[in-house]
C-alpha cells in the first residue's frame, strides 16, 4: 500500500527500475526465441505468425517499456538527488507518469492472452498494421498511449525540476552531465512524444472507427505515418541514448579520479545532438521515393550528427588519459561501450550514404547497426549505471567478481552475436523474416549469433544471482566509490527529504571540490528547520487504472466499460483538484535524530 | 500557512501566481506542455494538409465552408481571449470578484463558440460529409474535432476553478491555478487561429 500511494522520488524510481527489468527480461526472452528459430535454416521451432509477434513486441517492450524505464527510473532516483532538491517539481504528476507506464505495458502484454500480440513491427507500418487482423494492434495502439502519456508527463516535469529546483550554487554549467543529458532527453521527450500521440490517434480511429487516412482509395496517403513515427521515433533513440551518455560521463570521471575533459564541449555537444536528432527523420525513409534532394538533406543532416558524438568520444578518451584508472564492473561497461558504440556509429555513417542504402535498407546489416548503438550505448549505460548507483538505491554493492564474469560474457555474446550480422544482411538476408534457405551462405553466421545470445542470457542469469547473493554486503554504502557529486553526500538509505539543508555549490563536481579545497563536507545554504513535504495519495493509481479500464472499452469497442474507465479517471482528476492538498511539515526534531543516528552510525 | 489565505489587497505580492515555489513550477511546467501541445497540433495541421486533396467523390472545402459563419466563430473565440485577459488584469489588482466575473464571461463565450462547432458539423454531415466519407473527410473532423475538445476542456477547467473558489478569494494556492487555465486558453485561441488560416481560408481561397 505504502508503494501504492508513494510520491517520493526515490521510491517510484525504484519502482521504475523493477518495472523496467521485468520488461528488459521479457523482451530478451522474445529475443532468445527469436533468435532459436533462426540458429538453422528452414527450423520450425516457431510458426511465421509467432514470429512476427515476437518481432514486433520485442522491439516495444526493449524500446517502451525496458529502455526507457529504466533510464527513468535512475533520472527518478538521482537528478534530485545531483541537484541538491528534496523533491521533483510536481511530485503527484510523477507517480501519475509511473503508473501511466506501468499500466500501458501490461496493457500490450495482455494481448498474448487476447488472441494475438501485435505483429506489424515495432514501427506498426500501416497498411500492414491498419489492416491487421484480431485485436493485437489495437492493443499495441491504446498500451503505447496509455505509457506514452506517463512519459510525457515525466519529461515535463525532470525539464521544471531542473530549472526551477536547484540547490543554491547549482549554476547551468555546474550540473553534473547525467543531470545535463536526462534534461536535453526530457526537451527531447517533449517535443518528439506528441508525434507519436496522434500517430496512435489516427492509427486508432482508422482501425476502430473507419477513418480513412492511408486508405490511398479513398484519398489517404501511408507515407503520413511514416512521417508522424519518425518524427517521434528518431528523436526517441536519443532520447534513450543521451542519459546513458550521462552515465558514462559521471563513470569515466569517478574511475579515472578526474575531472571530466571539456565539461562545457560535453554540454554544447549534447545540445546539438538533441537538435540535430530531431532534423534527421526521414533518413529512415530513404527508400519511400522522397527525390535526391529531400534524401541528400537528410543524409548530410544524418552525418553531421557525428562530429558533437566524435567529441564526447574524444574528451571521454582524454578524461581517461593520463588518469588512475579503476576496473570496476561500472568502469568495465563504461570502458567497454567506447569502441562498441564507435563501431555503431561507423555503421550509423554507413547507412547514412542515401545511395548506398537502398543496398543496407531492410537487411541484417540494419539490426546489426541499431543493436550496436542500442545495447553497446544504452545497456551498457544502463549496466554501468546499475553497477555505479546499486549502493545508493538498494543500499548494498553488487558483486564485483560475479559482475566481472557478468561484464565479459556479455560483451562477448553481444559481439558475437550482432558482429556477424552486418556480414548477414550485406550478403542480402532480409530482416523481420521467419526463416532462410539453407546453402545460401547464411547458416554458420546465424547458427554463431544465436550462441552469442544465448552468451547473453547467462550472462544475465549471472546478475540476477549476483543481485540476491549481493544483499548482506553492506560495507561503506555511503560514498563507496570515492564520488564527485551531490547524491553521494546524502545518507545511505536516503531519507525522504534527502538533505537536512540544502547544500551549497561551490564547483562543479561539488563534493570532490569539499574534498579537496574544504573540509569534505557541503556547507548548507540554510538553517536546519522543518521541512515541508507533499502527502501519499491513491490517485495517480486509480486515474492510471481508469484509463487501462477504459483501453478495454476502445479495444472491444464496449461502450459501458469506456464510459466506467472514463468515470474512473475523471472523478480522479476532479477529486485532485477540488481536494486542497497542503502537504505536512517533517519536524526538525526527527531531522536532528535521524543525523544523529546517521553520524553514530 | 499564509498561502491558504486570501490576499490583503494592500500586500498583494506583484505577480500572486508566480509568488510560491509550487506556482512557479506550475507556471513553467506549463509553458512546456504548451509547447508539446504545439507538436500534436502541428502533427494534426501538417496531417490535414497532406490530405486535404483527397475528397476523392465526396464534398470538398470550397463546397462546404461558409466564411461568414466561421468569421463568427473566430471573433467570439478571440473576444473570450481578451476576457480572459482581463481577468488576470484584475487578479493583479487584487481584485477576486472581477477576476470571477470575467471569467465566467470567458466560459460563455466558449460555450457559444463551441454550440456553432456542433452546428457547422452538423451541417457538414448534412452535406454527405461523414467522417469516413474520404481522407480530407477524416483529417478534417479529427483537426478541428480535436481542438473543439480542447474547448471544452478548457470549459469544464475554467468552470470547476470558478465553482470551487467562488469563495475563498484570491490566494497564492488559487492564483497560479486561474494563471494556468488563462494560459490554456489563450493557446486554444491561437491554435484557431491556424486552423482558420490553414483549413478555411486555403480552402476557400487556396
Amino acid at each position: 500500500m505504502e508503494w501504492l500511494t508513494t510520491v517520493d522520488h526515490k521510491k517510484i524510481g525504484i519502482m521504475y527500475l523493477a518495472g523496467g527489468a521485468f520488461f528488459f527480461a521479457l523482451g530478451g526472452l522474445e529475443a532468445i526465441l527469436m533468435r532459436i528459430q533462426l540458429m538453422f535454416p528452414e527450423f520450425s521451432f516457431l510458426s511465421a505468425q509467432s514470429f512476427n509477434e515476437l518481432l514486433t513486441m520485442h522491439g516495444t517492450t526493449m524500446i517502451f517499456l525496458a529502455a526507457m524505464p529504466l533510464l527513468f527510473g535512475f533520472m527518478n532516483f538521482i537528478i534530485p538527488l545531483q541537484i541538491g532538491a528534496r523533491d521533483v517539481a510536481f511530485p503527484f504528476l510523477n507517480a501519475l507518469g509511473f503508473w501511466l507506464f506501468l499500466f500501458g505495458g501490461i496493457l500490450l502484454n495482455i494481448s498474448w492472452f487476447a488472441g494475438g500480440a501485435p505483429d506489424a513491427g515495432w514501427t506498426a507500418y500501416v497498411p500492414l498494421s491498419s489492416t491487421s487482423p484480431g485485436h493485437g494492434l489495437d492493443y499495441y495502439v491504446l498500451g503505447l498511449q496509455v505509457s506514452g502519456l506517463g512519459t510525457l508527463i515525466g519529461g515535463i516535469n525532470f525539464l521544471v525540476t531542473v530549472i526551477n529546483m536547484r540547490a543554491p550554487g547549482m549554476s547551468m554549467m555546474r550540473m553534473p552531465l547525467f543531470t545535463w543529458s536526462s534534461f536535453v532527453a526530457s526537451m527531447l521527450i517533449l517535443f518528439a512524444f506528441p508525434a507519436l500521440t496522434i500517430g496512435l490517434l489516427l492509427l486508432m480511429l482508422e482501425r476502430l472507427f473507419d477513418a480513412q487516412y492511408f486508405v490511398v482509395a479513398s484519398g489517404g496517403n501511408v507515407i503520413i505515418w511514416q512521417h508522424l513515427f519518425w518524427i517521434f521515433g528518431h528523436p526517441e533513440v536519443y532520447i534513450l541514448i543521451l542519459p546513458a551518455f550521462g552515465i558514462f560521463s559521471e563513470v569515466l570521471a569517478t574511475f579515472a579520479k578526474k575531472r571530466i575533459f571539456g565539461y562545457s564541449a560535453m554540454v554544447f555537444a549534447t545540445l546539438i545532438i538533441g537538435f540535430l536528432g530531431f532534423m534527421v527523420w526521414a533518413h529512415h525513409m530513404f527508400t519511400v521515393g522522397m527525390g535526391p534532394v529531400a534524401n541528400a538533406i537528410f543524409a548530410v543532416a544524418t552525418m553531421a550528427i557525428a562530429v558533437p558524438t566524435g567529441i564526447k568520444i574524444f574528451n571521454w578518451l582524454l578524461t581517461l588519459w593520463g588518469g588512475r584508472i579503476q576496473f570496476t564492473t561500472a568502469n568495465l561497461f563504461a570502458l567497454g561501450f567506447i569502441p562498441s558504440f564507435v563501431m555503431g556509429g561507423v555503421t550509423g555513417v554507413m547507412l547514412a550514404v542515401s545511395a548506398a542504402n537502398y543496398q543496407f535498407h531492410d537487411t541484417y546489416f540494419v539490426v546489426a547497426h541499431f543493436h550496436y548503438v542500442i545495447i553497446g550505448g544504452v545497456v551498457f549505460g544502463l549496466f554501468s549505471g546499475a553497477f555505479f548507483w546499486w549502493p545508493k538505491i538498494f543500499g548494498y554493492r553488487l558483486n564485483e567478481t560475479l559482475g566481472k564474469w557478468f561484464f565479459w560474457l556479455f560483451l562477448i555474446g553481444f559481439h558475437l552475436t550482432f558482429f556477424v550480422q552486418h556480414f548477414l544482411g550485406l550478403m542480402g538476408m532480409p530482416r523481420r523474416v521467419a526463416s532462410y534457405l539453407s546453402n545460401q551462405g547464411l547458416d554458420e553466421f546465424n547458427f554463431i549469433s544465436t550462441m552469442g545470445a544465448f552468451l547473453m542470457t547467462i550472462a544475465f542469469i549471472i546478475l540476477l544471482v549476483n543481485i540476491f547473493v549481493s544483499i548482506g554486503n553492506k560495507d561503506n554504502v555511503r560514498d563507496p566509490w570515492d564520488g564527485r557529486t551531490l547524491e553521494w553526500t546524502t545518507p545511505t538509505p536516503v531519507p525522504e527529504y534527502n538533505f537536512a539543508q540544502t547544500p551549497l555549490v561551490r564547483d562543479l563536481d561539488a563534493f570532490w571540490h569539499e574534498k579537496y579545497e574544504g573540509d569534505g563536507k557541503m556547507k548548507a545554504s540554510e538553517p536546519l528547520e522543518d521541512i515541508h513535504m507533499p502527502n501519499s495519495t491513491i490517485l495517480p493509481f486509480i486515474i492510471s487504472l481508469g484509463l487501462f479500464i477504459a483501453s478495454f472499452g476502445f479495444i472491444y469497442l464496449n461502450y459501458p466499460i469506456l464510459f466506467v474507465g472514463l468515470i474512473i479517471t475523471f472523478g480522479a482528476m476532479f477529486v485532485r483538484s477540488v481536494k486542497e492538498d497542503h502537504g505536512h511539515h517533517i519536524p526538525v526534531d526527527r531531522i536532528k535524530r535521524d543525523l544523529e543516528g546517521d553520524h553514530h552510525g | 500557512m499564509a498561502e491558504h489565505e486570501a490576499i490583503d489587497i494592500k500586500e498583494l505580492p506583484e505577480q500572486p501566481e508566480k509568488a510560491t515555489l509550487e506556482g512557479r513550477n506550475k507556471y513553467l511546467g506549463f509553458w512546456f506542455f504548451l509547447g508539446g501541445e504545439t507538436v500534436l497540433f502541428g502533427s494534426l495541421i501538417g496531417t490535414y494538409l497532406g490530405l486535404r486533396g483527397g475528397t476523392i467523390d465526396g464534398p470538398g472545402p470550397a463546397d462546404l465552408f461558409h466564411l461568414d459563419l466561421v468569421f463568427i466563430m473566430t471573433m467570439i473565440l478571440l473576444t473570450s481571449s481578451l476576457t480572459s485577459v482581463m481577468a488576470i488584469i484584475n487578479m493583479h489588482r487584487g481584485n477576486f470578484k472581477k477576476l470571477l466575473m470575467w471569467m465566467s464571461m470567458t466560459v460563455i463565450l466558449g460555450t457559444a463558440f463551441l454550440g456553432f462547432e456542433i452546428y457547422e458539423f452538423y451541417e457538414y454531415y448534412h452535406a454527405g460529409l461523414g467522417f469516413s466519407t474520404s481522407a480530407f473527410a477524416s483529417s478534417f473532423y479529427t483537426l478541428v474535432g480535436t481542438h473543439g475538445a480542447h474547448v471544452l476542456f478548457g470549459i469544464v477547467w475554467i468552470t470547476t476553478l470558478l465553482v470551487r473558489y467562488r469563495k475563498t478569494g484570491l490566494t497564492l494556492y488559487n492564483a497560479p491555478k486561474f494563471n494556468t487555465a488563462v494560459l490554456y486558453w489563450h493557446f486554444i485561441d491561437v491554435v484557431w487561429v491556424f486552423i482558420f488560416t490553414v483549413v478555411y481560408l486555403l480552402g476557400i481561397g487556396g
